[in-house]
């Protein structure tokens, strides 16, 4: 006997294109709270003065330091907001890419050794008593360092596979993270001890604009060109033999973003230390809520992360009496909140297997 | 008329130095031609494609193409739940500049070439969720979308049931013969490289091959030397017209007629 099947009725119509509206959305979102923000302290300000110290702000003239409210939303929460804006923009932009080149979820900024050697940098000028400003200048510097040791590794290693680069990142991470824990080991306890682990722990504490100049030139520029190239993100996502044959030059394109990642690294850790977390689970969050597409995934990230960033260093400056590190805060409060949206979403926009 | 659209001389690849996986291959596809590539397991047809689209670099040889090519792997699979629509608009990517995203022009082209295999519905899906077969269509909606002049498919009716086998070699059949493009493929069946293709290769060995018109070539002692297995060419008559075509010997019990 012959058993006929029949074939079930294969397409659910079109996804609607909600997906579209949720960028602008976030944005919304980001300039909503950087307003909120700046409300928020130990000096309450008004919102309706807020916005009349922004629109009213004098941009040639000097500050008139008898209007209070204008000195706290000017001079000292502004540059604090947007520096933490900024690194949280920077960093899950970075993550998102990162992702998308090395197609694994597992990757973050972090994963070129890039943090690590930025981390050692600003340790090393701590112990030799350099300025603030030497601070950042050393864990730039270092941080750039130490993308190039990565990469002349992979060099050595002869092939420019993923596997030799995400292997040299890791070994460059890992020696630059030793000669933190050496310089921590050997650090005078009573004074350098403290403020080398309060670096590492990472603060928006003492922003100004110098630093928020320093973190808003590379996200600007490294970031405006991350999501120019964001489309060929999604053509480097396919794999290398694919990619190669819809024409891509895949080497040089994956070493021009991770250089641009760790331009934007660099320059976060140099002004607020390491701050882990955001750059590895903002992107995911992101993809949960726009989808893989990396032309809306990428500024779906740089949004939410800023949201994210700046939402965790309001907590830590409101909380309590002490300020709280924000490289704790961050993973303090998001991993259950991740871990609540994980379990909603099902880690939606990665292909099954 | 024989105007060359790719052509490889003297090609030789290893993966490993000395452990050659094809040495002094050469052949000349010419321009609107239809090339089929056949050869058993491991015999080296999916590196010959790769060195032909660039992907990989032959130790020994060269490989010219005149025209741009657009290249179908075979068993297609993606990290991330992309849909059908963004990934076929992944085809276009040497018409988007470097700095771009894909345009309107570059959406319509897209949809167009998913219009072209009747694959229209399915330009919101993920494109993950799809049949081995769905996926195998979408990659070749890809390589129109290209607006390549010369497809190079590796195994493009491996995962497909006949219908979409079919649809496939017509798809072949139509866009070299009517629109003048060059395709080159690989295959495990002798009967839809006879179907559809001019000119033909039998990889028989590392350095021993056969190429040239695909009548003269395949014959039933060259594809027996091919995959050690018995193949009979059949004559039939079908809608007054007489065909040929392959079919494998299986010498069983059940196979006998009455």
């Amino acid at each position: 006997m012959v058993r006929r099947n029949t074939y079930g009725e294969l397409q659910k119509p079109g996804r609607s294109r909600t997906s579209d509206l949720l960028v602008p959305a976030l944005f919304i979102l980001l300039l909503a709270l950087i307003l909120f923000s700046l409300t928020l302290g130990r000096y309450p300000v008004p919102l309706r003065q807020v916005v009349h110290v922004i629109l009213t702000t004098p941009l040639r003239a000097r500050f008139n330091y008898t209007d209070v409210y204008r000195v706290v939303v000017e001079i000292v929460r502004m540059p604090r907001i947007l520096t933490a804006v900024l690194c949280g923009m920077g960093l899950s932009l970075c993550g998102a890419a990162m992702q998308g080149v090395f197609r694994n979820p597992l990757v973050s900024p972090e994963i070129m050794g890039v943090s690590a050697g930025a981390s050692f940098g600003g340790v090393l000028a701590i112990m030799l008593s350099f300025t603030p400003f030497g601070i950042v200048g050393m864990a730039f510097a270092f941080g750039l360092l130490a993308l190039l040791v990565a990469f002349i590794l992979a060099r050595v290693a002869g092939k420019s596979n993923m596997l030799a680069l995400v292997l040299s990142g890791v070994i460059v991470g890992a020696f630059f993270g030793a000669l933190v824990g050496m310089a921590q080991y050997m650090a005078d306890p009573m004074v350098k001890l403290p403020s080398i682990v309060y670096w590492i722990l990472g603060s928006f504490v003492g922003a100004t604009y110098e630093k928020t100049a320093i973190v808003a030139g590379a996200v600007l520029i490294a970031g405006t060109l991350l999501m120019m190239l964001r489309w060929r993100i999604n053509l480097l996502s396919l794999g290398d033999v694919d990619a190669a044959a819809l024409g891509i030059n895949i080497n040089a394109l994956r070493w021009v973003i991770i250089c641009l990642v760790a331009l934007i690294v660099a320059a976060q850790v140099s002004v607020s230390g390491t701050v882990g977390w955001v750059g590895l689970v903002i992107p995911h969050l992101a993809r949960m809520l726009v989808g893989p597409d990396h032309t809306k995934l990428l500024p779906a990230s740089a949004f939410l992360g800023g949201a994210y960033l700046l939402a965790m260093d309001d907590i830590a400056r409101s909380i309590g009496s002490q300020e709280i590190p924000i490289g704790l805060l961050t993973a303090v409060i998001g991993a259950p909140v991740f871990a609540f949206l994980f379990w909603k979403l099902q880690g939606r926009g990665w292909a099954r297997d | 008329m024989t105007e060359k659209a790719l052509s490889f001389d003297d090609l030789g690849f290893a993966y490993n130095t000395g452990d050659w996986v094809l040495r002094s291959y050469s052949g000349i596809v010419t321009r609107g031609e239809t090339f089929s590539i056949l050869g058993p397991n491991g015999c080296g047809k999916t590196t010959l494609l790769r060195l032909l689209i660039g992907a990989l670099h032959a130790q020994e040889g060269s490989v010219t193409h005149d025209g741009r090519f657009a290249f179908v792997p075979q068993l297609f699979q993606v990290t991330f739940s992309y849909t059908v629509l963004d990934m076929v608009l992944m085809g276009r990517a040497r018409k988007v500049g470097l700095f771009s995203t894909p345009s309107s022009r570059d959406e319509e082209a897209a949809l167009g070439a998913l219009g072209r295999l009747d694959l229209a519905d399915l330009a919101e899906r993920p494109f993950d969720e799809l049949s081995g077969g769905q996926r195998q269509l979408v990659i070749f909606a890809r390589a129109l979308a290209t607006e390549a002049d010369i497809l190079i498919l590796d195994e493009p009716t491996s995962s497909l049931d006949l219908r979409n086998q079919g649809i496939i070699l017509e798809w072949i059949e139509r866009l070299s013969k009517k629109e003048g493009l060059t395709v080159v493929f690989t295959t495990h069946h002798p009967h839809h490289a006879y179907a559809v293709s001019d000119t033909t290769m039998l990889m028989l060995g590392e350095n021993h091959y056969l190429c040239g018109p695909t009548h003269e070539v395949m014959t039933e002692a060259h594809l027996h030397d091919l995959y050690g297995v018995e193949l009979k060419r059949l004559a039939f008559e079908h809608k007054g017209r007489t065909m040929e075509t392959f079919v494998p010997v299986y010498d069983m019990e059940r196979s006998k007629g009455k």
